[in-house]
C-alpha cells in the first residue's frame, strides 16, 4: 500500500484565455476518503474534478495521484473512474458492453470480464438489466450502470461530478442512501465528489472543500465545516446561515466570546480567526431563530413575508436597529408553526440561542 | 399550433398542396409520362411504348448510367472520408484555424459548379499535372462539389454529440484509437450514412462542372440527358431521367437502412 495521498493538488490553475477557470489550488485528497467538492456554478469544482481526471491541462501546477506526478499523462493513461452529470453511457452498447468497456480497453481475458462485470453489477443491482440498451433505463439506473462502468476498472479514485443533479427529489433521496452504501463497501476507494447541493455534501463527504470565483474558501470535516463555518460564504452556502451582524464585547481564551446585537448580548463560538476586530458576523441557521410575538422579549423586527412549505413555514424577516453597513439586516426563519404572530408587516420578536459561530467580518473595519 | 381555425388550416393545406404540386409533383409526372410517351401531341400522351426505356437501360445510354452511378460512388466514399475526417480533426478546435478550415471547406458550396470546373480545367491542363481529358477530373471535380456537404452534414452531428461520452472513454482506459473506432465513429454512424446519401444524390445530378471536364469515354447521365433534350429528343431525355432518379433512389434507400440501423442502436 502507498503511503502517499490518493491527490495531491499543487499549486494548480486551469486558464481559458484571460479567464482563469481555477486559481492555484492546493488540495490533498487520503486514500479511502471521500471529497465534496462544493460550490456554486462557476466556482471551478469541475474543472478541478477535470484537472484530476487529464479532461483539461492545468496552465500551471501539478497533479498527483498516489505520489506519481500525471500532469503531463492523457486521461487513458491515469487509471481513475469518472461518473458525469449525464452519466454518458454508451447508446450503441448494451448495459454489460458498457460496464466491460473498461476492462476491454486493458485488453483482460474474456472470463475476467464477464466475472467482474456480472460482480460490479450485482454490486450497483443492476444484474437483471445487462442485455438491456442504455435507452431502455430510467435516470437512476443509468446512473447504477455509470459506477458499476467506472468501478469495474477498480480504480483507486472515483470522481463523480455532480452524478445527482439529473435525478428528481425522491430517487436524489434514495441514490445518496446508494453512494453511502457504495462508500463503505469500497473503503479502499478515494472519492472526489463535485456537487452545489449542500445536503449532498454533508451527507457523502468526509471533508469538504468550498469554492468560490475559481479559489478554494475552505476544507475541512464536514461537520466542522457546519458548526463552525470559518468564513461567511461556507456559513451561508453551507447551511444558508443568517450572517448578523454583531460586535465583539468581549473574547475568552477557550474559544467563546461575548457579543451584541442590536440591544441584546449573547455568547458565541469563535470560528475563524477574529485578528482583534470588534465587528464580526454571528452564523445563526434559520432553524435557530425563534420567532414570538412582540412584547415577549427578544430583538424588534418586522414580518416581510412567510410561506408555508410543508413541514414548516419559512419566514422573511427585517432586523429593526441593526444596520450593517448601512443595510438594513434580513433574517430567515424557519418555525413549525405561525400561531400568535401577527399578519405580514406586523412586528415580532427575535431570538438568537447562544453557540452560535462568530466569524471575521469580510467588510473592511470601519473607524470608530 | 399557429393557425387556430380550421377554415384558415384548410386553406393552408390546399395552398401547400397546389404549390407542392406545381412546383414538385407536376414536372416529375410529366416527366415520367413522357418517358413511356409513343407521341404527345395533346393534353395527354397519345399512346404508351417502352421502347424508350429499353433504349436508356441498353447501349450507350446504359454505359452512361453506369459512369455515373460509379462517380457518384467514388466522389461520396471520397467526400465521407475527407470530409468526414476533416469534422473529426477539427472538432472542439476553436479560433482562427478553425474558421479558416471551415470557410476553405465550404468554398465549393460557394461558387457557382461551372467556376470549379473551369478552375480545375486551367489547374490540370498543364504537366505535371495535366489530368484533363481523363475521367480523374470528372472524379475530383465531383469531390470538390459534395466534399462541404459531407464535412458539414457530419460536423454539425459531432457539434451535438454528447462531449463527456468520448472523455468518459478515454477515463476508462481507452487510447485516442480505440476511442476513435469503437465509440465515436459508431456514434457518428447516422451522420456518415446520412453524408454519404447526400454527396450520392448531389453528384447523380452533377452537371454544370461535368460538362466542361467530362472526356468521351466518361459521359455521365446528366451530360446524356443535357445532349438528348439539346438536339430535341425529349421522351427518351425522360426516360433517361427516370433511370436516373430510378439509380439516385435506390442508392439513397440503401443509405438510409444503414442511416436508420445506426440510430435505432
Amino acid at each position: 500500500m502507498s503511503a502517499a495521498p490518493a491527490i495531491q493538488l499543487r499549486g494548480v490553475g486551469v486558464d481559458y484565455g484571460r479567464k482563469t477557470a481555477l486559481a492555484d489550488l492546493d488540495l490533498t485528497v487520503e486514500r479511502g476518503e471521500t471529497l465534496a467538492l462544493l460550490g456554486p456554478s462557476g466556482s471551478g469544482k469541475s474543472t478541478a474534478l477535470k484537472a484530476v481526471a487529464g479532461f483539461v491541462r492545468p496552465s500551471r501546477g501539478r497533479v498527483l495521484l498516489e505520489g506519481r506526478d500525471v500532469t503531463d499523462l492523457p486521461p487513458h493513461q491515469r487509471g481513475i473512474g469518472v461518473v458525469v452529470q449525464n452519466y454518458a453511457l454508451f447508446p450503441h452498447m448494451s448495459v454489460a458492453a458498457n460496464v466491460g468497456f473498461g476492462l476491454r480497453a486493458r485488453r483482460a481475458p474474456r472470463a475476467e470480464i464477464r466475472e467482474r462485470v456480472a460482480e460490479v453489477l450485482d454490486l450497483v443491482g443492476m444484474s437483471a438489466f445487462a442485455d438491456r440498451s442504455p435507452r431502455q433505463l430510467s435516470g437512476g439506473q443509468q446512473q447504477r450502470v455509470a459506477i458499476a462502468r467506472a468501478l469495474a476498472i477498480r480504480p483507486a479514485v472515483l470522481l463523480l461530478d455532480e452524478p445527482l443533479s439529473a435525478l428528481d427529489a425522491a430517487l436524489r433521496e434514495e441514490m445518496v442512501g446508494e453512494l453511502l452504501r457504495l462508500r463503505a463497501e469500497l473503503p479502499d476507494t478515494t472519492i472526489v465528489h463535485v456537487t452545489h447541493d449542500q445536503s449532498e455534501a454533508l451527507a457523502l463527504a468526509h471533508r469538504i472543500a468550498v469554492m468560490r470565483d475559481a479559489r478554494l474558501v475552505d476544507v475541512g470535516p464536514a461537520r466542522e465545516m457546519y458548526r463552525t463555518p470559518r468564513t461567511e460564504f461556507t456559513a451561508a452556502f453551507l447551511g444558508a446561515a443568517n450572517l448578523l451582524p454583531v460586535e465583539v464585547v468581549e473574547v475568552d481564551g477557550e474559544g467563546g466570546a461575548t457579543v451584541r446585537l442590536g440591544d441584546a448580548i449573547m455568547r458565541a463560538r469563535v470560528s475563524g480567526e477574529l485578528d482583534g476586530r470588534r465587528r464580526a458576523v454571528l452564523g445563526v441557521r434559520p432553524q435557530r431563530v425563534g420567532v414570538h410575538a412582540e412584547g415577549t422579549g427578544g430583538l424588534p423586527a418586522r414580518l416581510l413575508a412567510a410561506q408555508w412549505r410543508g413541514e414548516v413555514f419559512r419566514l422573511d424577516l427585517r432586523l429593526d436597529g441593526a444596520a450593517h453597513s448601512g443595510q438594513e439586516v434580513r433574517v430567515r426563519a424557519e418555525v413549525a408553526s405561525i400561531e400568535g404572530l401577527p399578519p405580514v408587516g406586523g412586528r415580532v420578536a427575535l431570538t438568537v440561542p447562544d453557540g452560535c459561530p462568530l466569524i471575521a467580518d469580510a467588510s473592511p473595519e470601519e473607524e470608530t | 399550433m399557429l393557425v387556430w381555425t380550421r377554415t384558415s388550416r384548410s386553406v393552408l393545406v390546399v395552398l401547400f398542396v397546389v404549390v407542392f404540386g406545381v412546383i414538385v409533383v407536376a414536372p416529375l409526372a410529366v416527366i415520367g409520362l413522357a418517358a413511356v410517351a409513343a407521341s404527345w401531341r395533346g393534353v395527354l400522351p397519345g399512346g404508351l411504348t417502352g421502347a424508350h426505356l429499353a433504349a436508356a437501360t441498353g447501349g450507350d445510354a446504359l454505359a452512361s448510367a453506369l459512369v455515373s452511378v460509379q462517380t457518384a460512388l467514388i466522389a461520396s466514399a471520397g467526400s465521407v472520408l475527407l470530409g468526414g475526417w476533416a469534422a473529426f480533426a477539427l472538432h472542439g478546435s476553436r479560433g482562427r484555424i478553425r474558421r479558416l478550415a471551415d470557410g476553405l471547406l465550404h468554398l465549393p458550396m460557394a461558387v457557382p459548379s461551372v467556376v470549379v470546373g473551369l478552375g480545375l480545367l486551367v489547374a490540370f491542363s498543364h504537366p505535371p499535372l495535366l489530368l484533363n481529358g481523363t475521367r480523374w477530373i470528372v472524379l475530383i471535380a465531383h469531390l470538390v462539389l459534395v466534399l462541404p456537404f459531407s464535412y458539414s452534414t457530419v460536423s454539425a452531428a459531432l457539434e451535438r454529440a454528447d462531449p463527456d461520452i468520448a472523455l468518459v472513454a478515454a477515463c476508462l482506459g481507452a487510447s485516442p484509437a480505440r476511442v476513435l473506432l469503437t465509440v465515436r465513429l459508431p456514434l457518428a454512424l447516422p451522420a456518415l450514412a446520412a453524408s454519404a446519401g447526400l454527396a450520392l444524390a448531389l453528384s447523380m445530378g452533377e452537371l454544370g462542372a461535368t460538362i466542361m471536364l467530362y472526356p468521351p469515354d466518361w459521359r455521365t447521365l446528366p451530360v446524356g440527358i443535357f445532349a438528348q433534350s439539346d438536339r430535341g429528343a425529349l421522351f427518351a431525355a425522360s426516360a433517361s431521367t427516370v433511370v436516373l432518379l430510378g439509380l439516385t433512389l435506390v442508392g439513397l434507400l440503401a443509405l438510409n437502412s444503414v442511416r436508420t440501423r445506426a440510430a435505432e442502436r
